[in-house]
């Protein structure tokens, strides 16, 4: 018979403010199974994380349930507690009382004790009928291999083979530097982008370990962490397959192009943001210009912040000044969005050397039309609630960065997500950043949202720290959240083959029996084969059907009892 | 008499419900306190024979929650999830149990409103249906 021990967690007056947290562990008293059932102040203290060994060992327990926060931050520390106290950590269960009860039916105590209560239950269920489990151990290739040769890919390569790693650089241009080619300076710092490049590949160039592909791209990958096969095809034709143990994907964005906005494409003396980079690097100052901010961005269906825009607008109003001290500038924008010490000092600069600033609202959009030579341009001026008028030879429209063409192709490749934008998604945003679902992938740069050069190289180095940990390693585990399929069960259908993402399962015979197998290492746990299953022969470790149904089973239970 | 207070089972994925069912913990976006969440990593991870379990023995109303489509963490497992439930719906009809008791929707982790909108209007909706009437037979 399983020993279970509950400890409901009062977080403070988080949880005890709302729910009865003795009444609670009193009612977990007399669930099966249960040995014995505690509350704490803090679980998660070094005080109650040693009550809970304490209980273990006192009471021989072999499974262990907290109901407190979320396992989706805490899970973790509670399972290094069990191992500690001799019990296999896939023997702990959580339970939300915080995040699920507490804090969304704060004006119910009494409902939100009960509904604690049903969920004890379920996990003590659950908990009843968990194993023990190991998680399995896969040998890793010590060799990365980063897609995108631009600022963020470099960065990543150069701490890569300064740590002495194989790397292996996918570009799918004759050149290296991506997109900052067509910029001559870096804002807000105004750094030399040539010299900062140029310096960059000279040092990777230096290490026998850099390998780069130039105009070539990655065509094919198979394989799971520690163990991929990148196939990369050149521009030529020539294929060649590239044995690695991670992957830093590094392709960046691109400039969105505006579809006649203001009249771009139509009107000449209308460019862009890039287009004017371009003309600066050549010496080809205007003598006036105005630039608009957040065209195409921050509206409906592109609703995002690109971050970078204000900065290089401003950059560049000044690099005008600067060459043309009688030059007229005027910046229009919706919001100043200069972020970072030096980017303000930067905007502040600016405006003390003459860069007009004026903001416009959505509903009256700066008028633009066509003036002899040049163009003219009406505004409404919301600070001083008035239409200003003038005359220019330049309109910078700021657009956006999005996500490259064929951005969808790549990710369908690597079998990772992209949100509806099209940018690549992390695992988590604040828990697992620059790391995806899919271990032994990681991400960078503006590929994965619209980020300041400073922002993509501090991304290629976490990256490239992320990717050598597996590497350095030399081996990676496997939570074992993984299926399995029952032989004996298994009548072969092919169900589970088609609807595993991750091409993880195959069906082979054994001793003349044909039946589905999970490679473990590629199988992200997603679970989705159970569901295909129409004989329940495949399970997933932690997330039976048994288990699952026994926490159906405890609430049905329960639910009845306590309406009677 | 007293007031109907249904008994209701979630299934949330990793991802994105359940996070974004954090996010409304943490937001103290306030809901009614019926709803039961049972964490799984996938929303296609979810046999429709849970709920046919579940309504069967008599909770009140079943919902599925998954990322959003194009969002999910483990590429096209929500596709699978949407073309599931509106069959298990069907199912459902067939057997005489109103459809409405199943209710499949998308919550992202950043969105803490909609989990909390969606667990108020589902909750009012199966008070509005009364009781599962295998209720009677099992309660």
């Amino acid at each position: 018979m399983p020993r279970i021990g509950v400890f409901i967690c009062h977080c403070g007056h988080n949880i005890a403010s709302t729910v009865d947290v003795e009444k609670v562990a009193e009612f977990a008293k007399t669930l099966p199974n249960v040995v014995v059932a505690a509350h704490n102040m803090y679980s998660c203290s070094e005080e109650g994380l040693g009550a809970i060994r304490k209980s273990i060992e006192e009471n021989k327990l072999d499974r262990v349930i907290v109901a407190a926060c979320t396992p989706r931050t805490h899970e973790p520390l509670f399972r290094r507690n069990c191992e500690r106290a001799g019990v296999n950590k896939y023997l702990f269960e959580f339970v939300n009382i915080r995040e699920h009860v507490s804090w969304i039916h704060a004006k119910e105590p009494e409902a939100a004790t009960e509904k604690a209560k049903m969920l004890v239950a379920m996990g003590v269920a659950k908990a009843a009928l968990l194993e023990p489990q190991e998680e399995s151990e896969s040998s890793v290739i010590p060799v990365a291999v980063i897609i995108g040769g631009g600022i963020s890919g470099l960065a990543a390569m150069s701490a890569l083979v300064s740590q002495g790693i194989e790397t292996h650089l996918i570009e799918k241009e004759k050149q290296l530097g991506g997109i900052l080619k067509d910029i001559a300076v870096i804002g807000p710092e105004m750094k030399n982008t040539k010299e900062l490049l140029d310096k960059m590949i000279k040092e990777i160039k230096c290490s026998p370990k850099a390998h780069f592909h130039l105009s070539s791209r990655m065509t094919d990958m198979q394989g799971f962490v520690g163990n991929f096969e990148v196939t990369i095809t050149g521009d030529d034709k020539c294929s060649e397959k590239v044995k690695a143990g991670a992957i830093i994907v590094a392709i960046g964005g691109r400039e969105w192009t505006p579809k006649g906005e203001f009249g771009f494409g139509k009107i000449p003396g209308i460019i862009t943001q890039l287009e004017l980079e371009k003309r600066l690097a050549k010496g080809d100052v205007p003598d006036n210009a105005v630039f608009i901010q957040c065209v195409g961005s921050r509206i409906p269906g592109r609703d995002f912040c690109s971050r970078f825009c204000c900065n290089a607008s401003i950059k560049n109003a000044l690099r005008i000044i600067e060459a043309k001290p009688n030059a007229q500038v005027t910046i229009l924008h919706r919001d100043i969005m200069s972020y970072g010490t030096t980017a303000e000092r930067v905007y502040r600069d600016a405006a003390e050397k003459g860069v007009r600033f004026m903001r416009y609202g959505l509903d009256s959009l700066p008028k633009i039309e066509k003036h002899g030579d040049g163009l003219s341009v009406e505004v409404f001026d919301e600070t001083l609630d008035d239409v200003i008028g003038m005359s220019v030879d330049t309109i910078v429209l700021a657009v956006p960065m999005v996500p490259i063409e064929n951005v969808k192709d790549v990710a369908t490749q690597l079998k990772v997500p992209v949100d509806k934008l099209g940018f690549f998604l992390e695992a988590h945003v604040k828990l697992r950043p620059i790391e995806f679902a899919t271990e032994g992938v990681f991400i960078c740069g503006t590929a994965r949202w619209p980020s300041q050069v400073s922002e993509c190289i501090a991304q290629g180095l976490g990256a490239a720290a992320k990717a050598s940990i597996p590497i350095r390693e030399g081996k990676v585990k496997i939570e074992p959240i993984t299926t399995s399929c029952n032989i004996g069960k298994c009548i072969a259908c092919g169900n589970c083959v088609a609807a595993c993402p991750y091409q993880a399962i195959e069906i082979i015979e054994t001793d003349g029996k044909r039946h589905a197998f999970v490679t473990e290492a590629k199988c992200k746990g997603c679970g989705n084969c159970v569901a295909a299953c129409n004989n329940d022969a495949m399970q997933q470790k932690g997330f039976t059907t048994t288990q699952l149904s026994a926490m159906i089973d405890a609430l049905v239970k329960n639910a009845m009892e306590a309406s009677q | 008499m007293t007031e109907f207070n249904p008994t209701i089972l979630a299934f949330c994925c990793n991802w994105c419900s359940y996070a974004g069912a954090d996010l409304a913990g943490v937001s103290r976006l306030q809901m009614p306190p019926n709803v039961h969440v049972i964490r799984v990593m996938c929303s296609a991870s979810v046999k429709p024979e849970y709920v046919f379990k579940a309504l069967s023995e008599g909770i009140d109303g079943v919902l599925v929650l998954g990322c959003h489509i194009g969002d999910c963490h483990y590429l096209t497992g929500n596709h699978r999830t949407a073309k599931r439930f509106p069959l298990a719906q069907k199912i459902l009809n067939d057997v005489g149990i109103d459809e409405r008791r199943l209710k499949l929707d998308w919550v992202s982790a950043a969105e803490g409103e909609k989990f909390q909108t969606v667990i108020t209007d589902f909750v009012s909706q199966i008070k509005q249906l009364g009781p599962n009437p295998l209720r009677e037979v099992r309660f």
